[in-house]
This record gives structure tokens, C-alpha cells and sequence, in this order.
């Protein structure tokens, strides 16, 4: 089912030796999760228990101020809460008593840890238990980390998905349950594609909401969408459900790897896997290379970000004609990663954790076509004369399957097309 | 512990970022946990800086808790000083450092740093973001500036502007014009754009101008006592302060006050018959003190609005918003929760919001129009074009900033004289603004007909019956329609008169009469 694409290469960087560094780190907290998880589900409510600076962050982090009251907020932390003037659990009672009361729609509240409350050690899961008891059976309330001593931007996604593992229901139903929260279009699709050779039922981790959950168990099988759920991958297992191993499903070769691992657990016939994906399969291959003339032979250079990296390498480089130079991610999970290290050619640099200024230096001396990089780095390096893709557009917009793989080829070669189209007008 | 929806400040240290950013030749190094990097990009993103804040953070993690989180403070700081090498220091702690207590400043005193290394206590779960920025100027210049001989001729420094400050920038610009025509010199403007070497010869000015009170008073204070210089109350926002502005610089330096009015257009575009329907518009100001006093001042006396409620968000500023506020006879609003802004606004209906991006949202949810006075703003605040709020320039700025969001006059006649067109109605907003008119429903055209019960918008009652004081009021369903021909931005003003007026004659039910009584009664 993949013999159209390029043989993988005889070396992967499974085993290239990683580089490690530690340093200042340049980017988000785990909190930030919370600006996409709580559109994602609608019956939720985010509360950061928390200081000013973690509301702060929430409001200027993504450049996201919507209109509409957001479903999260802070509980800030006072003076008197940390002088043990005020007893943090019952201050958190009356925060909560009085969230519930302004929002009566809310069906799961989560309880955010931030660097503050691990700091002194606010016992988060002992309060969410209570409020549990307290307000069951209509509001259901979850706790977990999204703190920047201990996770980095998307793994408070991962944190939360985690949380939500061990209250599902036990079920011995024979179920694929696809991990991750997607913009609904792409999890449609997904969906789709997954139907359409007969694979069912099909159950999303996160839920839109609390009524649409299922059980899982030993029967269960799953495939994750995105490759920073480590800790739900772990949470899963523990409750006997099996990962469907896989590239992840950006391009047309992650996608149809990714698709084809689940259709061979479903027992799908090659015939039923290509009729399905055929046409899909095609429009995305023509998109990508319109897409990606101006990213052919061109070099690209990853910050860590999103843990998108090293599957986003795998696609510049097998798809888009790129060459790595270096892959920076904030973490390694060898055991989710492997399909895509197996899949990139050896050759570029591996770097686990950061040393920004270290990396900065790197970063000039290599002078990529493209780098790929957070917000805070992105128009310093641009004003270097360098070209940067901001990372965090990766996070914010459907770049998934089959029909976005275009779109997802698009935003790489987007600021090479705009440089080129200044540069001409400056020229003249 | 406090439940917060939207903040207006960020914490202290981010104060303290806006003042190093500002800086040229100085360094921050902030013991914090990964994550907050974020702040560099308030920086980078919505002020579009070309360059890194000059921050480096400790980035400490759970597994160095307990360990050598002090050790990694010490390796950060000496990393920072060999690659950047700033002509000083500052050194602090980020809300979470804080309460692990590592003592930023006394261990930077143990490092042997050749150059001035700067502690900040800034209480992070006290204070805020405009306390950071002032405090900080205030221990730079408390380390930094000494007793320098007076310049030969007059000359004064420009104190307050920092990074991300809402159009500290081009004020710059537009204040240092209004010293030079009377033949005064910048000495200094600091911290944006000064070198810690300027500081030290901040004291060398005859006076100073304390551009921004909400970042640079204390320093203003400080030096007045240190170095004798005397510095300017009058924050030169709108014509009357910028006049002010001028007699008081004039009498400080000793020089005859003097101002160039050729490009001031303002006061006539304020005149001219075209702005009458301005006249007693009803609008709600709220943002840091300093520029919300000055605007209130701007909407009265050179606007002719009416102002029906003020209030700051820094409560620094609380006594000067009360007093102007009592000077406008309204009741102040001294908060920094956003909800409580929004059930404000809410409550007065006013006719435009000048506030901060935050009033911004306010106004979309409420209907109202809204244009930005004080920071926090966002990207769109910070403009290509030359666009200052102080002097001259600021002025002509300030009458199209906020004039910009409403419907124009003549406008306002039409939709008001054929409220019930179809295409051309009052909800489907300005016509110079961009968005796509939305037509009216369908059954609302047809005269004649019923059109049914409707659903109040989010801008109105809930339902027909509120309270005004004691009395309960009910609109009857007549005079519930006849509201509804009124066009929206006054509608508000007019169901709040009406309402005001039957509660205080003791009307429980409002017929068609009694809205047009109290529009006669409120009539001017």
C-alpha cells in the first residue's frame, strides 16, 4: 500500500545519537493547551489555579483575545493564600462554588496546576475529588498539569487527555478510539476515510463532550493523531487498550501509513484500502507539489515547539524535497517516535531539550532556507534576514490527512514565497 | 485567591521587561521556569520588535527544585554577561521563583560582575505590571544616575516611555518638538532608548518630563530631592494640556511659553458643523489613570461629549480618577476585574467606549463602539504611520481615533428618518466600515405586521422588566416596539432616560407616552 512512495532510507535517525542540551528554553508552558482545548470541548471549563503571570500568558500567548467569554480562567494566587493566611483548599471551594454558579452549563471543570501551585504544593487531585463528590453528578471535575517545571506546550494537552483516561467507563467492546484533539474538520475526515473501509465504531479522545463518551478496555485499540500524548499513550495501556503504531498522518506518506496500520489491525483487503484512498491519495500528491516548488532543495532548520518536529521533518524531507539540517524537539519518546525516525534519512542534527542561544548560533552558521521556530524568536531572525516559519501556526491550523497535506506544504513555503515577492519589489 | 477572566496588567516582572526592552546596553537576567518566555513575544509579536528582549531566564524545571536552582541562577547570569556584555544588570525573580526564595539579588553581588548588577524585589502576588516598570526605572536610576553638573543651556529629560507602552514611541517624538520651539534640549529620555550611561547623567537636566506617572514617578520623585530637578504635572494629552503642558515647561525653564498651532486642525474639525452630532454623545472611558483623566478632559472640552462614567485599572492612580471623577460628577470605577468593567458599561449604555483592547471586546459583545485610549493594546494598536497622543499630532490623532467607530452625521439623520429600509438600517452598521451590511429579517419590513416577539440582543434587557432603584418598571409591548425604531446607538440612552424618568415619578408601566414624555423632559 506504500510502494509508491520513495524506499525508506537504508539509515533512519533511530539511532543517531541525540544531542542534549540545557539552557534557557524558548517556549510555552503546558497552560497553553488550554486556548484550543476549551473550543474543542464544549461542555468544559478550564481553571489555572494559578498566578498572574499564568492569566497573562493565556490572554497574550497565542495573540488570542476572542470576544466571546472564554470556558477557562485563573484562580490567582494572593498574598494571603501563601502566607497560609487562607486555607488554599477552601479559597479554592469559593472560587469554584462561584465559577459553577456563573456558568451552569459547565459539565467537566478541570483543575489546571501551574508552576505556583506545584511550587507549594496545592493538592490538586485531593480537590478535585471533593468537588467531585461535592457537585455529581452534573459537573464532573478533573485535575492535571500544565505547570513549565514540568511540561512544555503541547504536553497540556497531553496532561489533560491523561486525566480524562482512568473515568472512562470499562468496556470489552472491540473499538478504535483516535487520540488527539483535531479541528473538526480533520477528525471528520479521518472518520470518514476510516468508515468508508468498513472500520467502526470509531471514538475521539477528548469527547466534544461529557454525554458522547464510551467505555475502553482491553478490546480497545487506538492510533494517535499527534505525537505529544505520551503520557495518554501510557494511561491507556493501563487500562488494557492497544497503540496502533504509525508514522504520523501528515502528507500523503504519513497519512496512508498511518491509515494502512489501522486498516491491517481491522483486517481491511488492500483492494477495499486503495479504492478508499486512491483519489484522496492523488489530490493530495498534486497539492503538495504545487505546494512545494519553492521548498525543493532548500534546507530547514526545526527550534523545538510542538514535539510536530521530527513527524513535520519526515514530510519537508520525503515529500517536499527538503533538507534537514537540524531537528529540535523539546522532548524524545523513542517509543512513539521510532515509525517517523525510521522513515528520516540520517543526516541531520537530533537535539533534545535547549539552550536557546546555543541553538541561535547553530541556526546562523547553518543559514537554512527555512526555519522553523516559536514567536519570540520568528521576527528577530527574519529582521537577520533569515526566513522563519512560526511554529505555533503548525498547532492552530487543520494541517492533517489527506486534504489539508497541500495546505500544511503551503505554510512552509509561504514566507519563501513572500520574501521573494518583496525582495522582487525591492529590486526594482 | 481571585478569579480572573482577562488581566489588565501582567505581573511585575513584565513591568520590568518593558523597561530593559526600552533600554539599550542592559540585561535581565530573570530566575524563572520554562514557559515564562512567552513574555518575549509580547515583544516580538505585538509590538513586531526586531530583536530578542534582552532577557534571560534561569528556566528552571521540577528536577532542579530542592537541588541547584541557585547554582543554575549563577551560571545564567555569568553566561549572559560573557555573551551579551551589558554596561549593567538587573537581576529578579518571576512569580514562581519567588516563592522557591533564591535571593536573585544577593547572589548576584557574589558573582564579582564588572559592571553594576541591579537587584528587584517585586512582589509578585501583590503588585503589577505598572508597579515592575516603576519600580525598576526607579532602582536603574537610584544605582545608576549621580550628581553631574547642570548643563549650560536649558535642557530636560524625558522620563516614562518604555517598551510595549501605548505609543510611547511617536509621543516621544511629538514632546521633544514642543521643547525645542521654546529653545529646550532633550537631555535624556529614559529608559526607552537610554544606555545605562545616560542615565548616569540624567541628573546634568534642569528639570524633568514625567511623560507616563503609571512608570516613571518614583524616579521623578527621586531625582527631584537628589538633583533638585524640578518635573511637569501636566500630561500634555488634547489641546487644553498640551496649552497647559506648554505654560508649565515655559515657567520651569524660565523661557516664554511658545506653540506652533499650524498643523493643529483639531479644535476645527471638533467646530465645524459636521461634527454637531457629536454633541452630548454619551461615552465611557476606562485605562490607566493618566490617560484616562487626560481623555475624559479631551471628550468634555473639545469633543463635547458627555461623560457618564470613568474609572481606572491601576489602582496606583485611584485618587486622581476619583477626583476627576468628581469633578465630572460621576462615579468612579476602581478595578481591575473586567467583569466588573463590562456590567458597568452595560449598565450606563453609553453611546462609544474609549478603553483599552479590552473595552474593545466590551463594545463587539455589547454593540457598542469602542476606540482605544491606553494600554493594554494589541498589534493594531501599534501602527506603521506617526501616531501620537501627545501635543499637536496627538490631538488630530485623538478627534479621528475616536470619531472613526461611529456612525457619521448625516448618516445618523437617514437611518433615523427611514428606520424601517430594508437595506439601509441602523444594524447594518457604519458605512465606512468594512464588514458586510447585514440585511434586516425579512418580517421586520413589511409595514403593518406583527412582527411577532423578538428577541432582545445582547446589548438590552433580557426581558421587558428591570429594575431602576426600588420600582420595577415593565415596558408595555407598544412602547417596547416603538424603542425598537429608535436606531441602536441611541437606543440604549433613550430606554435609560425613560426608565430613569417613570421610576422617578412612580410609572410602573411604560406606555408610548411615557417614552416620548422623558424624550421631551431629556430633550436639549
Amino acid at each position: 500500500m506504500t510502494d509508491r512512495f520513495a524506499p525508506p532510507p537504508s539509515r533512519g535517525c533511530s539511532n543517531t545519537p541525540v544531542l542534549k542540551e540545557r539552557g534557557q528554553h524558548e517556549v510555552f508552558c503546558g497552560l497553553t493547551g488550554i486556548i484550543w482545548l476549551h473550543r474543542k470541548m464544549q461542555d468544559a471549563f478550564f481553571l489555572v489555579v494559578g498566578s498572574r503571570t499564568c492569566a497573562h500568558l493565556l490572554q497574550s500567548a497565542a495573540g488570542v483575545m476572542i470576544f466571546a467569554e472564554p470556558r477557562f480562567a485563573t484562580a490567582v494566587l494572593e498574598e494571603t493564600d501563601l502566607a497560609g493566611m487562607a486555607d488554599a483548599q477552601e479559597e479554592l471551594d469559593r472560587v469554584v462554588t462561584e465559577l459553577l454558579q456563573r456558568r451552569p452549563d459547565i459539565k467537566q471543570l478541570f483543575l489546571v496546576g501551574s508552576c505556583p501551585s506545584e511550587v507549594i504544593k496545592l493538592d490538586l487531585a485531593k480537590a478535585a475529588e471533593r468537588m467531585s463528590a461535592q457537585f455529581a453528578p452534573h459537573v464532573r471535575v478533573l485535575n492535571y498539569s500544565g505547570s513549565g517545571i514540568e511540561t512544555t506546550f503541547t504536553q497540556g494537552e497531553d496532561a489533560c487527555l491523561a486525566a480524562m483516561v482512568p473515568v472512562l467507563p470499562a468496556s470489552d467492546a472491540r473499538e478504535l478510539l483516535l487520540v488527539g484533539a483535531l479541528p473538526d474538520v480533520v477528525e471528520e475526515q479521518a472518520i470518514g476515510l476510516l468508515e468508508a473501509m468498513g472500520i467502526g465504531p470509531i471514538r475521539v479522545l477528548p469527547a466534544p463532550n461529557r454525554d458522547s463518551e464510551y467505555g475502553v478496555g482491553p478490546n480497545t485499540v487506538f492510533a494517535l493523531t499527534q505525537p505529544f500524548l505520551t503520557d495518554t499513550h501510557a494511561a491507556l495501556g493501563r487500562r488494557g487498550a492497544r497503540h496502533i503504531a504509525a508514522p504520523f498522518p501528515f502528507g500523503e506518506e504519513g497519512t496512508t501509513q498511518w491509515l494502512w496500520a489501522i486498516a491491517q489491525e481491522f483486517g481491511v483487503s488492500p483492494e477495499k484500502f486503495a479504492e478508499v484512498t486512491e483519489k484522496p491519495r492523488a489530490r493530495a500528491r498534486k497539492a503538495i507539489a504545487q505546494a512545494s516548488e519553492v521548498l525543493n532543495g532548500g534546507s530547514v532548520f526545526f527550534f523545538p515547539d510542538s514535539q510536530l518536529e521530527i513527524p513535520l521533518a519526515r514530510f519537508l524531507t520525503r515529500e517536499c524535497g527538503m533538507q534537514a539540517i537540524e531537528v529540535g524537539a523539546p522532548f524524545i519518546h523513542r517509543e512513539i517516535m521510532t515509525p517517523d525516525l525510521d522513515l528520516l534519512a540520517d543526516g541531520p542534527t537530533l537535539a533534545e531539550g535547549q539552550d536557546v542561544d546555543k541553538q541561535l548560533e547553530r541556526c546562523r552558521a547553518a543559514r537554512p532556507n527555512l526555519t522553523v521556530c516559536g514567536l519570540g524568536l520568528a521576527n528577530p531572525l527574519e529582521a537577520e534576514g533569515m526566513t522563519t516559519k512560526w511554529a505555533i501556526e503548525l498547532v492552530f491550523t487543520p494541517v492533517h490527512f489527506y486534504e489539508q497535506a497541500g495546505d500544511l506544504a503551503g505554510l512552509f513555503s509561504r514566507p519563501l514565497r513572500r520574501r521573494a515577492l518583496l525582495q522582487q519589489e525591492a529590486a526594482e | 485567591m481571585k478569579l480572573t477572566v482577562w488581566t489588565y496588567e501582567g505581573p511585575p516582572h513584565v513591568g520590568a521587561m518593558r523597561v530593559a526592552t526600552g533600554m539599550k546596553g542592559l540585561h535581565y537576567v530573570l530566575h524563572a521556569p520554562q514557559g515564562d518566555t512567552y513574555a518575549d513575544l509580547l515583544f516580538t509579536m505585538i509590538e513586531r520588535r526586531n530583536h530578542r528582549p534582552p532577557v534571560t531566564y534561569t528556566t528552571f524545571q521540577a528536577r532542579d527544585l530542592g537541588s541547584d536552582t541557585a547554582h543554575l541562577f549563577k551560571t545564567a547570569c555569568l553566561e549572559a554577561y560573557d555573551r551579551f556584555q551589558p554596561e549593567a544588570i538587573i537581576v529578579g525573580a518571576s512569580c514562581t521563583a519567588e516563592l522557591i526564595q533564591d535571593d536573585p539579588g544577593g547572589m548576584s553581588e557574589t558573582l564579582g560582575l564588572p559592571v553594576p548588577a541591579i537587584p528587584l524585589e517585586l512582589p509578585s502576588y501583590q503588585r503589577k505590571e505598572n508597579f515592575g516598570a516603576d519600580e525598576t526605572f526607579y532602582q536603574i536610576v537610584k544605582t545608576l544616575a549621580k550628581p553631574v553638573e547642570k548643563t549650560a543651556r536649558v535642557t530636560a529629560n524625558l522620563i516614562g516611555p518604555t517598551g510595549l507602552g501605548f505609543r510611547h514611541r511617536d509621543d516621544i517624538t511629538e514632546v521633544t518638538g514642543l521643547l525645542m520651539e521654546m529653545g529646550v534640549e532633550v537631555n535624556v529620555v529614559a529608559p526607552m532608548t537610554a544606555r545605562p550611561s545616560d542615565i548616569a547623567r540624567l541628573g546634568a537636566a534642569h528639570f524633568n518630563v514625567l511623560m507616563y506617572p503609571e512608570t516613571a514617578e518614583t524616579a521623578a520623585r527621586w531625582m527631584e530631592r537628589e538633583f533638585d530637578q524640578p518635573y511637569t504635572k501636566t500630561v500634555p494629552i488634547g489641546v487644553g494640556a498640551t496649552l497647559d503642558f506648554v505654560a508649565e515647561v515655559a515657567k520651569l525653564a524660565g523661557v516664554e511659553p511658545k506653540l506652533d498651532e499650524t498643523r493643529l486642525r483639531m479644535p476645527w474639525y471638533s467646530a465645524s458643523v459636521d461634527s454637531t452630532y457629536l454633541t452630548g454623545k454619551r461615552v465611557f472611558l476606562f485605562g490607566d489613570g493618566t490617560h484616562v483623566a487626560a481623555c475624559a478632559r479631551i471628550a468634555r472640552n473639545e469633543m463635547g461629549f458627555e461623560v457618564v462614567g470613568l474609572g481606572c485599572y491601576n489602582r496606583e492612580q485611584a485618587r486622581l480618577i476619583r477626583s476627576v471623577a468628581k469633578d465630572f460628577g460621576v462615579e468612579p470605577l476602581i478595578t481591575d476585574d473586567y467583569l466588573e468593567v463590562e456590567r458597568r458599561i452595560e449598565e450606563l449604555a453609553p453611546e462609544l467606549i474609549l478603553g483599552t483592547q479590552m473595552e474593545r471586546h466590551i463594545g463587539k459583545r455589547l454593540g457598542i463602539p469602542c476606540a482605544v485610549i491606553s494600554a493594554p493594546v494589541h498589534v493594531q494598536d501599534f501602527p506603521a504611520r506617526y501616531s501620537p497622543q501627545m501635543g499637536i499630532e496627538g490631538a488630530n490623532v485623538i478627534f479621528d481615533t475616536w470619531v472613526h467607530p461611529l456612525v457619521m452625521g448625516l448618516e445618523e439623520h437617514l437611518l433615523t428618518m427611514f428606520r424601517e429600509d430594508f437595506e439601509f438600517y441602523d444594524e447594518a452598521g457604519a458605512s465606512h466600515h468594512g464588514h458586510k451590511a447585514k440585511p434586516r429579517p425579512v418580517e421586520d419590513t413589511r409595514p403593518g405586521l406583527d412582527p411577532g416577539p423578538q428577541v432582545a440582543t445582547n446589548s438590552e434587557a433580557p426581558d421587558q422588566v428591570r429594575g431602576t432603584g426600588s420600582i420595577e418598571v415593565v415596558w408595555l409591548p407598544a412602547a417596547e416596539k416603538e424603542l425598537k425604531k429608535i436606531p441602536f446607538f441611541v437606543r440604549g440612552k433613550a430606554r435609560r432616560n425613560t426608565e430613569t424618568f417613570a421610576a422617578e415619578r412612580g410609572v410602573a408601566e411604560i406606555s408610548v407616552d411615557t417614552l416620548y414624555e422623558a424624550k421631551a423632559h431629556y430633550a436639549r
